[in-house]
């Protein structure tokens, strides 16, 4: 552990001991030309940790260039810690997503933990108050006690650390598929509440100006996440664990108060989150960001455990502590400030003009290396990028349904389906109401908080079904915006911006990569069409096991406004007599649909077709239709398709029921996953108006007293009859179930 | 009247139950931070809002003992004013040794966030006389640790003195002794309680049934201070 | 220097949520030979001071703050610090 033990600069290179720390040949070289001399190894482990994927996007800039990034509302896009937008009366909404996969993988209660934990101060660094965080979760389909193991510790882990923040969890998803058999994704995204003039920025500026050090003490933990979260994870359950780095939510609850108030200080130049490769990723970006130099003591950095090189210091991944400039000579009371929290805040460096990130370490200069080489010289690669056979084979086969003996079972199975049961046991978990501004909880289209002081509301959801994404990445990547903005207008929400986590396997996969740019066009594409510009986001690559990618999982994090409290819209029916409408025709589409993988045990074939044009036109009209007063209910159709859509909207309506008529092929009728659709009900007194401002709506049913439902086809034979008692214990009892179940 | 919500070291809800007065009685109301609680007595009402409290670190409720804010508040108590717990205020209040029992973790082991049916069963105190007795109100609960616990010589006195305040419908929620959800002091003028009322007073988050709890204490204060 | 190992339990009557959930599932794993599991908690403490100071002292941080005795047990193991 002394630095006497450390290799030298030439064995660095000789032995090729560079490879360990995630650098390539070509990369090392590369460090070597541009700094002009063979790296040390602190230095070495400053290139190696600045030049992952995880904070340079070395292989996956490329694909981020293709997003739209600017609109009229974006006050800050990607390359801060989150991004911003503008959302009246002079206030903005601050959010971002990340994953948290390999940590969570390992030790999925910690690594779920600290994900959530580091989202948070992603959020409250930019001086946002954090008000509500969303969750998106993967795992294999609960058969196995591996995978049964992860869910429940993952959720727990989540749950563990925003209840004792004090944030409501609001809005969520979780599916299950078995290509995330223990290799869970775990995302998670915060949304913040700001005025526009306590907008803060990572920034390093003003020479001679005081680099503070906040929060949690350094230790050995985390060291090489950011290299480590880049890389696939080996799940041998025996294999010797890297150490993980624990959070500590009460800390971060104190630095949180601290920060906030601190942003009202004008002695405050610049701030960020030490999160992956900690002092060396925040030290760096803010010189580089700011075109300054930053000079630190590693003596003065407070230290959790004994004799820490720089080495140790600079790439360890301890939670909860912050970087902040203060202006020279304000040092003192900002350390009060902190003080008053109980939080330990110390100055470690200085605002230097030579641009050098340059650390100091018993009296000697441990590294000089050019901030800007650190964080912006990163090589970015094009990835080779090649159509999987798979793709035209799939594409060649017919839309057919699959086989389907009887439609009542067939739907009581479907809603037991951990991707389509009731989450509750989930949410449950979650503190939803604190803060008391939860308008609409978990379990519905969007979460819904108000924003205090004002009739508004902010609306948020996590998408993307990776089936689809996997079967035609562009389609299934226009699918995954286009869904969660339906959510969001379901809900009377009008959508305004979003975050992604690009969750893929190894990019140096040709297939892999071609997955990625593919899902990034459609999103691209969609984002435009539906006026969603991307403020931020994060890429996850190397989500293998085995060597066997997962479905590629590009989450997308979408926030929206509802203009008035009283255009909030659920689910579920409202009273008996109100008419049932469908809004767009169903085709036969069953590819990588819910009913396909349950009956078939494999997805193949087209994903569902999306015409964006016509996706907008109906979100559009209908969100215009709730914003008039003309819906009582509101939902969209996706995995399951119609049929579970109606079970949904009878399960939270006390007592009422529907009966409903479906014309054309029932199997594709009631199961088919045809996009762009929605059902809601109208007041019958309504129904002219309603009809008249959504032109593809088609009246199916109505709402009915007594707590059945029935469908039937055109010639009036009973399709699928049943209490909704008996189709709600289906699915709020599956999860429950199968976690309870042996094996 | 002045209520003072008492903030201990990364406590999270605090702002719920500022929240809930200036929405319910509209009266006065502000953060005491822990280290500045030697000004309670310039208060009528001191508020323990739930969430966490030291990470809920060791035993919910238990470390606020080690501020000196914990003397303050039982100086407060004793001097006859009214003191409402909710949640981790109730462990705080229970640690402090000013409500019996202790609290377990829930028996289904895990953090609850749900709506309970919660009856009055005592609505003859400074925070109930709003309600009528017998009364089925609807709070929300969000804990880990629900699980209220008194041993039976407890129970038998908190019955004989009529110091139940609430109790679950559902008897066995969390596991808590006798569904005992709300227990006041000897006095009356301390009540801990695991619903949270400060989270019922608004229909846009969900209901208003905690909203008497807070007007009970108003107009009990305005009884008082007639002249 | 001396160390104490403190061992918190819950008193015998009350009902511990966690060891019934681990019981049952030790026996659904297979060890169907556990009859009751009761979860508690080590507490590890470095203090200085006589053998005679320290018992009295240990005493009082657990009455004062360690446990809750309404619904806790413990007792403490009193050795010395390895190495120091």
């Amino acid at each position: 552990m002394s630095i006497n033990h450390e290799p030298t600069a030439e064995q660095i290179k000789e032995q090729r001991l560079y490879l360990q720390m995630g650098m390539t040949v070509e990369e090392y070289e590369r460090a070597v030309e541009l700094l002009g001399r063979t790296p040390n190894y602190t230095e070495t482990g400053l290139f190696s940790a600045m030049w992952s994927e995880h904070c340079s996007y070395k292989s996956s800039k490329p694909v981020l260039r293709k997003f739209p990034t600017e609109g009229a509302r974006v006050l800050q896009g990607p390359g801060e810690g989150a991004g911003i937008v503008d959302i009246g009366d002079n206030q903005a909404a601050v959010f971002k997503m990340e994953s948290h996969n390999s940590p969570s993988a390992i030790e999925p209660f910690i690594g779920a933990a600290t994900g959530a934990g580091g989202i948070i101060r992603d959020v409250f660094s930019m001086g946002a108050r954090p008000v509500a965080l969303v969750n998106s979760l993967r795992f294999g389909d609960l058969t196995e006690p591996r995978d049964k193991f992860l869910f429940e510790e993952a959720v727990a882990g989540i749950a563990s650390y925003g209840n004792a923040m004090g944030i409501p969890t609001v809005a969520g998803e979780v599916q299950f598929d078995q290509c995330y058999s223990k290799r869970p994704l775990v995302n998670a995204m915060a949304v913040g509440l700001l005025n526009h003039e306590d907008i803060q920025k990572g920034l390093a500026a003003g020479v001679g100006n005081t680099v503070l050090y906040a929060g949690a003490t350094t230790g050995r933990d985390g060291i090489h996440g950011a290299t480590m979260s880049s890389a696939e994870v080996s799940i041998e359950e025996d294999n010797e664990l890297p150490v993980m780095q624990a959070g500590d939510p009460f800390i971060e609850k104190l630095l949180m108060e601290a920060c906030l108030e601190l942003v009202k200080s004008d002695a405050l130049i610049g701030i960020q989150d030490m999160g992956a490769a900690g002092l060396t990723s925040s030290s760096a970006e803010m010189a580089s960001k700011a075109g300054y130099g930053v000079e630190l003591n590693l003596d003065l950095v407070p230290q959790r455990e004994e004799n820490m090189t720089a080495y140790e210091m600079m790439l360890s991944e301890s939670q909860e502590r912050m970087l902040i400039v203060v202006k020279k000579g304000r040092e003192e009371e900002i350390i009060e400030l902190f003080t008053k929290y109980g939080i330990n805040a110390v100055a470690i460096g200085h605002v230097t003009d030579d641009k050098m990130l340059r650390l100091l370490h018993k009296g000697e200069v441990v590294a000089e290396v050019s901030a800007d080489l650190l964080a912006e010289d990163a090589p970015t690669y094009h990835k080779e990028s090649k159509e999987p056979a798979s793709f035209a084979e799939n594409q060649a086969i017919e839309n057919k349904e699959p086989q389907v003996d009887n439609l009542k079972e067939t739907l009581l199975s479907l809603l037991q389906r951990p991707t389509i049961a009731s989450k509750e046991w989930v949410y449950n978990q979650f503190d939803t109401g604190a803060r008391t501004s939860t308008v609409v909880a978990p379990g519905a289209s969007a979460g819904i908080i108000r924003v205090r002081g004002t009739n508004k509301g902010i609306a948020m959801t996590a998408d993307c079904n990776s089936r689809f994404i996997y079967l035609d990445p562009e389609t299934g990547g226009k699918i995954a915006v286009a869904e969660a903005a339906r959510n969001l207008v379901c809900s009377g929400a009008e959508p305004i911006a979003l975050t992604d986590c690009l969750n893929f396997g190894s990019p140096d996969k040709p297939e892999v990569f071609w997955q990625l740019e593919k899902s990034a066009d459609g999103i691209s594409e969609a984002c435009r069409k539906l006026n969603a510009p991307v403020i931020g986001g994060n890429v996850s690559l190397s989500n293998e096991v085995n060597g066997v990618p997962i479905y590629p999982t590009p989450t997308i994090g979408l926030v929206g406004i509802v203009h008035d409290l009283t255009e909030v819209t659920t689910t579920s029916f409202k009273q008996a007599g109100d008419a049932i409408y469908v809004i767009g025709q169903t085709d036969t589409e069953f590819g990588g649909s819910e009913l396909q993988q349950m009956v078939e045990g494999k997805i193949f074939g087209k994903a569902p077709a999306i015409d964006l044009d016509v996706e907008a036109k109906r979100q559009q009209q209908l969100l215009s239709a709730i914003q008039q007063g003309l819906i009582q209910s509101a939902t969209d159709l996706s995995e399951g398709g119609f049929a579970v859509a109606l079970c949904e909207k009878a399960f939270a309506a006390d007592g009422l029921g529907a009966e409903v008529t479906v014309s054309g092929s029932a199997v594709t009728e009631l199961f088919s996953e045809t996009q762009s659709r929605f059902l809601v009900t109208v007041k019958a007194d309504q129904v002219a108006a309603f009809e008249e401002k959504v032109e593809d709506a088609v009246k199916i049913g109505t709402v009915t007293d007594g707590g059945q439902l029935v469908i039937k086809d055109a010639e009036g034979t009973v399709l699928v009859e049943g209490t909704v008692e008996q189709f709600h214990a289906a699915w709020k009892g599956a999860i429950p179930c199968l976690l309870n179940s042996e094996g | 009247m002045k209520f003072a919500v008492l903030v201990f070291p990364g406590l999270t809800c605090d702002l719920d139950m500022y929240y809930a007065i200036e929405e319910t009685v509209k009266q006065e109301v502000e953060y005491v931070w822990h280290t500045e609680a030697d000004q309670l007595d310039q208060f009528d009402a001191v508020l323990l809002p739930t969430g966490t409290s030291y990470g809920n670190y060791l035993r919910p409720g238990a470390l606020a003992k080690s501020s000196p804010a914990c003397q303050h508040l039982i100086a407060f108590a004793e001097s006859g004013k009214p003191v409402l717990g909710v949640g981790n205020g109730f462990h705080i209040l229970v640690e402090a040794g000013l409500l019996p029992g202790g609290f377990l973790r829930n028996v289904g082991l895990k953090f609850r966030s749900a709506q309970e049916t919660v009856v009055v069963e005592n609505n003859t105190t400074t925070f109930t006389k709003d309600y009528a007795q017998g009364q089925i109100i609807t709070l929300p609960v969000a804990h880990e640790f629900g699980n209220y616990y008194a041993d039976e010589e407890t129970v038998e006195e908190l019955k004989n003195s009529n110091r139940i305040v609430f109790t679950y419908t559902n008897e066995h929620t969390d596991g808590s002794t006798l569904a005992i959800a709300g227990i006041t002091n000897e006095k009356g003028n301390v009540l801990g309680m695991m619903p949270l009322p400060e989270r019922a007073v608004e229909e846009v988050i969900g209901g208003t049934d905690g909203s008497p709890l807070f007007h009970s204490i108003l107009n009990n204060w305005s009884e008082q201070h007639v002249n | 220097m001396t160390k104490v190992t403190i061992y918190v339990t819950l008193r015998e009557s009350v009902v511990d949520p966690q060891g019934i959930a681990t019981t049952e599932a030790l026996q659904k794993m297979g060890f169907e030979e556990v009859q009751s599991v009761r979860v508690g908690k080590l507490i590890e403490l470095e203090m200085d001071g006589s053998e005679q100071t320290v018992e009295t002292r240990v005493k009082e941080m657990c009455e004062d703050l360690l446990i809750n005795k309404v619904i806790e047990d413990y007792r403490f193991e009193i050795g010395e610090v390895a190495g120091k």
